[in-house]
């Protein structure tokens, strides 16, 4: 019925985009990682440089799955097991002490999950369906039916899924796009391999 | 297919049960007092739930029970909901938090902050044979996990659902929500020209979600969650993505905008939140609905906010009630809305609930009685 | 007032995150808000957090911040004139 038109792989410093390598940067540390992608990108972005790790995770995996994309209904699904945990261990440092104590706004704001949905809808312009879903590991199941009943009830044109996991370093994104159209057909044993 | 919300549960400073809530509410009670935090946050205003008093429920519904407080908020919250429906086969456990365990970090322990962790303790506890469905989406997440539960359920995925949403008031939210300068140094005033932020508060609530109809069951009749795609931390000052929600929602329940007979609003007392309330109101010709917000009754209970308002909500519908949106005195909002100002006995047969949430999110739902 | 002035841009661009701007790219006088360096509504709530953290300085009405953020100029006045820290 849906088929996914475009899939994207992010870890380890490489790149994979519908199961081809199309980024190897060597490099071990994902700050320098995403930033060296983004630098290699034509657009800029100036807010890209204060988001959290997981936001620009998501910014830059919905960036080139969203490359040459014109159509402004695309629902965002995105999930994870750690929420922001990233930041919100960086927020809990800045109130730990009572002494030195300095909560920071601009760490705040990105100690909710969906920030990285917000960032890709503003980049975007998608003011379309969204939700941040939280499970221990990716939830083919649940996720290939919402995202056909949003299809099928003309609730989104198309369905961004996303698994953006980033945390102490460690990270990895599965995004991919599902519609009418594309190169694999949409069923659980696609997205299982997909988001492996 | 039609999807209902039949039974539901609060847990909060006003009650532990739905029924005193709603009484509580009735009587003009409020769950805001000046509390001391900690010595880097010093006094604020907000709801707490009275450990004490939880404490001595919590026993009348499991005496060994042992794990974190927002586990016992949880199960607390479910245990009347489940006892009325037993969990089968393809039900599923639906959760709607924005920090769960959050307060797990203060004490150094990481691996309990993992929300997955904490669902997963009381998907077993109930024994639900399904992998729960986690929402963690801002403030919209309690009103956007009830869409969703129709959703999953319109779609065959389950034919029955526990939607279940908390968050509690931590030093971790509270200093955050002081950095952005945006907490009220007294009880709050939604809508209100003086209004100058929010408090904050805590709760768990729950329902349950089914395709059976019942004739006191309530339909959820059209669910929309739309973002501005404008800015991550403030709203759009059109209310873009509000009244994109509550369209779609209102056409989905095949309804318009003066089927409408009450909204249970956001109101979280900021000047901004309640400003795009209120033009997006006005845009879709709502302005004269009776319109409230609970946020001076509860405080802003986050993640459990929408589900706990939304149960609120549908006590007045059952009830043909309106309850007054505290702490409104005069209209401070550059459009007018109508903030419901004494308790009226109206009949009420459709309502339409909003929430809107960091991130851009809004969700809107319309729900309807049966009989 | 010249070394707090660097200072300031230097904090700036480091807590705000300005990764493509250099204190050279700043100027004294420029608008720091609106269309001069552009930033928002959560930088300058960041940035009554740094009067406070690096020169111990708590506003008693953020709505001051209006006024004093204008540029590195109005901000490094204020600074000279109130700080508790050195």
């Amino acid at each position: 019925m849906y088929s996914v038109s475009k899939y994207i792989h992010i870890e380890n410093g490489i790149i994979f985009e519908n199961g081809k390598q199309i980024v190897d940067s060597n490099t071990t540390d994902f700050s320098e990682f995403i930033k060296q992608v983004y630098r290699n990108f034509e657009h800029i972005y100036p807010k890209f440089y204060k988001m959290d790790d997981l936001c620009k995770l998501a910014y830059i995996a919905s960036e080139l799955v969203l490359k040459d994309e014109t159509e402004k209904d695309i629902a965002l699904l995105f999930s994870n097991n750690e929420g922001s945990l990233d930041t919100d261990n960086k927020h809990q440092q800045s109130i730990q002490n009572s002494n030195a104590y300095f909560p920071s706004p601009a760490v705040f704001v990105y100690t909710l999950p969906n920030i990285a949905i917000g960032e890709v809808s503003i980049r975007h312009q998608l003011k379309s369906e969204s939700a941040f879903f939280i499970a221990s590991e990716y939830q083919t199941d649940y996720m290939h039916k919402y995202t056909e009943h949003l299809l099928r009830t003309n609730k989104a044109k198309k369905v961004l899924c996303g698994w953006v996991h980033c945390l102490n370093g460690a990270y990895k994104a599965c995004f991919y796009l599902v519609e009418t159209n594309g190169i694999l057909e949409h069923n659980n044993q696609n997205i299982k391999q997909i988001t492996k | 297919m039609a999807v209902y919300i039949h039974s539901s549960n609060c847990i909060s400073p006003l009650g532990f049960t739905t029924k005193d809530n709603f009484q509580a509410l009735l009587s003009g009670r409020s769950a805001i007092e000046k509390i001391f935090i900690n010595d880097a946050i010093g006094t604020i205003y907000a709801g707490t739930i009275n450990n004490q008093l939880f404490d001595a429920h919590f026993q009348s519904i499991d005496t060994h029970f042992n794990g974190s407080q927002i586990e016992k908020l949880l199960i607390a919250a479910l245990y009347s909901v489940i006892k009325e429906h037993p969990v089968k086969p393809d039900s599923v456990l639906i959760f709607s938090t924005t920090k769960g365990n959050i307060s797990a970090l203060a004490a150094n322990q990481l691996n309990d902050a993992f929300i997955p962790k904490t669902i997963h303790n009381i998907n077993t506890y109930f024994g639900f044979k399904t992998e729960p469905v986690v929402i963690s989406n801002a403030c919209v997440s309690g009103v956007m996990a009830l869409s969703i539960a129709k959703r999953l359920i319109e779609s065959g995925a389950f034919s029955n659902a526990f939607v279940v949403a908390a968050d509690e008031l931590t030093p971790f939210v509270i200093s955050g929500f002081q950095s952005f300068q945006a907490m009220s140094n007294e009880v709050c005033k939604p809508y209100d020209k003086n209004r100058n932020g929010i408090n904050l508060g805590e709760a768990a609530a729950a329902v349950y979600v089914s395709d059976t109809f019942s004739a006191n069951a309530i339909t959820i009749a059209g669910e929309a969650n739309i973002n501005d795609a404008n800015h991550i931390s403030g709203p759009s000052r059109t209310g873009e993505g509000l009244v994109l929600s509550i369209e779609k929602a209102l056409k989905e329940a095949q309804k318009t905008t003066t089927d409408i007979d009450y909204i249970s609003a956001h109101g979280t007392a900021t000047l901004y939140n309640d400003e795009m309330e209120a033009i997006a109101f006005n845009r879709m010709q709502l302005q004269n609905v009776p319109l409230n917000s609970l946020k001076a009754y509860y405080g802003h209970t986050l993640g459990a906010s929408g589900l706990l308002e939304s149960i609120v909500a549908i006590e007045s519908l059952k009830t043909n009630t309106l309850v007054p949106s505290l702490g409104f005195k005069e209209q401070g909002t550059s459009q007018s809305i109508n903030i419901i100002t004494k308790q009226e006995q109206k009949l009420l047969k459709t309502i339409l609930k909003t929430a809107s949430g960091f991130g851009g999110s809004n969700s809107a739902i319309v729900l309807t009685k049966n009989k | 007032m010249e070394a707090l002035k660097k200072e300031l841009k230097e904090r700036i661009i480091n807590v705000l995150n300005l990764e493509d701007i250099t204190v050279d790219d700043i100027q004294d006088t420029d608008a720091l808000f609106g269309d001069g360096l552009g930033l928002d509504s959560i930088d300058a709530l960041e940035l009554i957090v740094l009067l406070d953290k690096e020169y111990g300085i708590k506003l008693a009405d953020p709505k001051q911040g209006k006024e004093i953020f204008q540029s590195i100029e109005t901000m490094a006045q204020y600074i000279a004139q109130n700080r508790t820290k050195l």
